[in-house]
């Protein structure tokens, strides 16, 4: 005699460990998702950067993070001003188009709030580190840093013989942070999460990390099919958190412009440590 | 000294102008950020209405209808034939060598043409100035065709050595490049306030070609933290031309998408 079982398998009987998006608010989202200690991602190139999530982190006074990002621009300026770093993983730290970023200058060269250790790479090289985390892989390969001092500076650099031609290339370790943070335009109401215009790594970032924070402009009912958009399905992410705006100064395709009179602003703003403090606490810590 | 009258145009205006001049029609470029973007969009606009546009944000052929501030701004992805990833942008369009000319500047350069964007200083870990850093610039210098460096010329920033190489030129000169197995050429102009330099064919030293209108060689040398030699064929850059500098000026009225944006 057979017993009959039920015809579809329970999903309860799958492994443990997947991910399935929470819905969240933001202080929730962060206060589940980052530890002090961590290592922390929070991307964007140039456009769609998370600056509601660093704000939360600032207010929620993380420390000693490990704080990996291909443009550490002022968002990072801002975490790092604020004592929240440890180390940098970067490829370029400026404000685009206008200068310096005081804090991480302060940072690296004055020790001021805390002493920042750098790990220093190229874009190709971070990006080629995001690729290889994505992809479960230990280490990308690329044709990078010949002749480059970044070499002597940064571990996470060695070369690597070809095993067909014996080509001497560059390998660079895997990044897998232990948590990504990146903007979106749209997650449905499942969690599944749709961005479009400049994408730079956000893709990479969110796969590479061991958890994941997706905020967004706007939660919709259905996702709209959208040519060359970038999709990330709500079982590839751990928590969305709806902000409206949370990219400002930087801007969200199809719904805000890039505000670049703050990025003028913050070469004023960050210049001494006095005038930054003081913008910090009536416009982050008090907000 | 000649007593001819000021010219209407400035130093900063003529290297834009000769920078412009260097990028040919149909050419693929990448383009960073300030004068780079100045003088592609110039010349966009000017002889070469068919330069691709290759922002490292990922826009592919974008044909932004005002100077954006950063290599993000909103107006390159809308005007771009396509957009995309940043790991896409440098391993398949950058690494393999499908990029005619890069663009590049840097704090610090060097008689054979390395850059420095990384400290100034004898230490790593305590620069005196901690500079930005590489962005995209190491693997542009080795991988396009050809690089093209447009920088203000002082004794200050054109060095006998730099403080720390981030991207290489030439290295220590003569055939180094070919022992890195670097794809593209390496630099063939800087373009600089003062004239444009190029490398010596045998030993890749950089040498002054030619002088922009009203400088002397001994203002090129003096300008130069290295003992800088004169080509045996020098020669003069044209002044701007009318249509040039209208074209430039309405241009930088424009920078950001609003003719009030003042950014140095």
């Amino acid at each position: 005699m057979f017993v009959l079982s039920t015809v579809v398998r329970d999903p309860n009987t799958l492994p443990p460990a997947r991910r399935s998006a929470v819905i969240a608010p933001l202080d929730v989202a962060v206060t589940a998702l980052v530890r002090d200690g961590d290592t922390i991602a929070l991307e964007g190139f140039t456009h769609l950067i998370p600056f509601a999530a660093a704000h939360e982190l600032i207010r929620q006074r993380r420390r000693r993070l490990t704080l990996v990002r291909m443009t550490p621009d002022v968002i990072y300026d801002q975490l790092i001003g604020m004592g929240c770093a440890r180390r940098l993983v970067f490829s370029w730290g400026g404000n685009p188009g206008i200068g310096s970023l005081h804090r991480f200058r302060d940072a690296v060269e004055h020790g001021w709030p805390e002493p920042l250790e750098l790990e220093e790479h190229s874009h190709a090289g971070m990006a080629n580190r995001y690729a290889a985390g994505a992809s479960g892989l230990p280490f990308a390969v690329l044709r990078g840093y010949a002749g480059s001092d970044l070499v002597g500076q940064t571990e996470s650099i060695r070369s690597i013989a070809c095993p067909f031609t014996g080509e001497s290339l560059a390998a660079v370790s895997a990044l897998n942070p232990d948590v990504a943070v990146i903007h979106a335009q749209h997650a449905d109401t499942r969690g599944n999460v749709q961005l479009w215009g400049i994408s730079g790594v956000q893709k990479e970032a969110v796969l590479a990390a061991r958890r994941s924070l997706v905020t967004v402009e706007e939660l919709v009912d259905r996702l709209e099919p959208r040519p060359g958009a970038v999709f990330l399905p709500a079982w590839a992410i751990d928590y969305v958190s709806v902000v409206p705006g949370g990219a400002h100064p930087s801007y969200a395709h199809g719904y805000s412009e890039r505000d670049n009179d703050f990025y003028l602003a913050w070469d004023g703003i960050s210049r001494e440590r006095e005038a930054f403090c003081e913008w910090m606490e009536a416009n982050v810590l008090a907000a | 000294m000649s007593s001819r009258p000021e010219p209407d145009w400035t130093a900063e205006e003529m290297m834009t102008v000769a920078a412009a001049r260097a990028l040919c029609d149909s050419a693929v470029c990448f383009v960073g950020i300030g004068l780079p973007s100045t003088a592609s969009n110039l010349a966009v606009r000017l002889h070469a209405p068919n330069l691709v546009l290759v922002y490292e944000s990922g826009t592919l052929g974008a044909k932004p209808e005002f100077l954006p501030l950063s290599i993000g701004d909103g107006i390159l992805a809308e005007t771009a034939d396509a957009v995309v990833g940043v790991v896409e942008t440098f391993n398949y369009w950058l690494q393999p060598g499908r990029i005619d000319i890069g663009f590049l500047a840097g704090a610090q350069l060097d008689r054979f043409g390395n850059i420095n964007t990384t400290v100034i200083g004898d230490s790593y870990e305590t620069p005196r100035v901690r500079l930005p850093g590489a962005g995209g610039a190491p693997e542009i210098a080795a991988s396009c065709r050809e690089v093209l460096i447009i920088m203000r010329q002082s004794p200050r920033t054109f060095v006998e050595r730099v403080d720390f190489v981030t991207s290489v030129g030439y290295g220590r000169g003569g055939g180094e490049r070919d022992r890195h197995g670097f794809v593209g050429a390496g630099p063939t102009m800087v373009i600089t306030d003062i004239g444009v330099l190029e490398p010596e064919p045998k030993t890749r030293e950089l040498v002054l070609r030619r002088l922009h209108p009203g400088v002397t060689v001994e203002d090129a040398v003096a300008a130069t933290g290295w003992a800088l030699v004169a080509s045996d064929d020098l020669e003069q850059t044209p002044p701007p031309t009318a249509l040039e500098l209208t074209t430039l000026r309405e241009l930088e009225q424009t920078k950001a998408g609003r003719p009030t944006a003042n950014v140095s």
